[in-house]
């Protein structure tokens, strides 16, 4: 049964594309029939990062309007198999999506054979971002371990218990688990930011995993290259840890203290 | 940072390859002023009618607005595909173009 997952944050530039990229891609690696959906009406970004931008003809809003198929809409990955995207549109109206629309376009590509759908949110808890997770089964939230990012966080898991379709027809609810990116475990120890202990605790979610802060993250997106597509980096390692969970399997915690023998490691490793 | 020099070395500097992806996407599509603000649209219509021939990579058709004199000139490229298998050894590139001239700007 496909699975739709929503990569959130309320919180703009946390690392949602960057997460939503790596993670269909690795998803895909694995795998499973993947499609990672852009959600930024008007700021198209993920075809950047994923490095197919000359080959989007058509969007999402094209496909749910009826003025395109969504085969031609959906470009398929030329590095991994299995992998494909739906990009957003550019357009200035921010009532170009509606919930039936989209709600046809994900059931075409559960019943298309996808095992997951990686859905991209907009900043911010407007109706792009309640769009973007709407008909999520699961949620990616995406948080920096900075103040603002963290009660962003805890408001967008109100919506997600709120808003949704899970939430409305009184479905299981949405399961959110934590990404917390941009992580630098030595600024942590020295008391100049948020632990991951701290988030935890503020935000009472499981935690799906950690990515350091890392300038390979900046030159895979320079490139148009999903950052877990860097093997051999610790942002790419951390991503794949992270692919591995979602996926059920156990992976211990890493990047999380820069000393050897930190609680953490003594908690999950 | 060694381990990412050692890891980067000899690719070209990623800031140049994103600084040239961005030229062509932006280019696609902005509405520069003083230009027909009907090129974005021409050009993804263009885009649309290629994109029926699956065999082109969307990648390797290009799409340039440019002046020469007074008048405006849109040239396309289309880099075809490599014929089937029993072609001659490295056959030639076939590219298909097109330049259609604009007239003057008024
Ligand atoms: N782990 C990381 N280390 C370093 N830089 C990162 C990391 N993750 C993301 N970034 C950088 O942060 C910036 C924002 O990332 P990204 O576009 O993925 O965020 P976003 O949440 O999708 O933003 P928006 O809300 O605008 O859609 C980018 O420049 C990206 O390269
Ligand atoms: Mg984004």
């Amino acid at each position: 049964m496909a699975r739709v997952v929503v990569v959130t944050s309320g919180k703009g530039g946390v690392g949602k594309t960057t997460t939503s990229a790596s993670v269909a891609a690795g998803i895909a690696l694995l795998g499973y029939k993947t499609v990672a959906i852009d959600f930024d009406v008007g700021l198209r970004n993920l075809d950047l990062v994923m490095g197919c931008e000359r080959r989007v003809v058509y969007d999402l809003v094209n496909v749910t309007k009826g003025e395109a198929k969504l085969s031609q809409a959906l470009i398929r990955d030329k590095r991994v198999e299995g992998l494909y995207m739906l990009p957003a549109s550019q357009t200035r109206d921010k009532d170009a999506l509606d919930f039936a629309g989209v709600g046809q376009v994900i059931e075409e590509l559960k019943s298309q054979g996808f095992d997951y759908i990686i859905c991209d949110s907009p900043a911010g808890i407007e109706k792009g971002a309640l769009m973007a997770m709407y008909f999520a089964d699961e949620a990616l939230v995406v948080t920096n371990p900075e103040v603002s990012s963290v009660r962003d966080s805890d408001r967008v898991l109100g919506l997600l218990d709120a808003k949704t379709q899970r939430a409305e027809l009184d479905l299981e609810p949405v399961k959110a688990q934590l990404l917390i990116t941009r992580y630098s475990a030595q600024r942590a120890r020295k008391g100049q930011m948020l632990s991951v202990e701290d988030v935890l605790e503020l935000l009472a979610i499981p935690l799906l995993g950690v990515i350091p802060e890392s300038s390979v993250v900046l030159q895979a997106s320079n490139q148009g290259t999903p950052v877990i597509l860097e093997e051999s980096t610790e942002a790419a390692q951390a991503y794949l840890d992270v692919v591995y969970r979602f996926l059920g399997q156990e992976r211990p915690h890493r990047f999380i203290d820069d000393e050897k023998r930190g609680i953490f490691r003594r908690l999950f490793g | 940072m060694r381990f990412l020099d050692y890891f980067y070395r000899g690719r070209r500097k990623s800031a140049s390859v994103a600084k040239d992806r961005l030229q062509i996407i932006v280019a696609r599509e902005r509405n520069r002023a003083g230009t027909r603000d009907y090129l974005p649209l021409l050009h993804q219509e263009l885009l649309q009618v290629i994109a029926k021939y699956e065999d082109i990579d969307l990648e390797r058709v290009s799409v340039n607005l440019d002046r020469r004199g007074e008048c405006e000139v849109l040239e396309v490229n289309i880099v075809l595909p490599e014929d089937a298998p029993g072609h001659d050894a490295a056959p030639p590139r076939r590219v298909a173009s097109g330049l259609f001239n604009l007239g003057a700007q008024s």
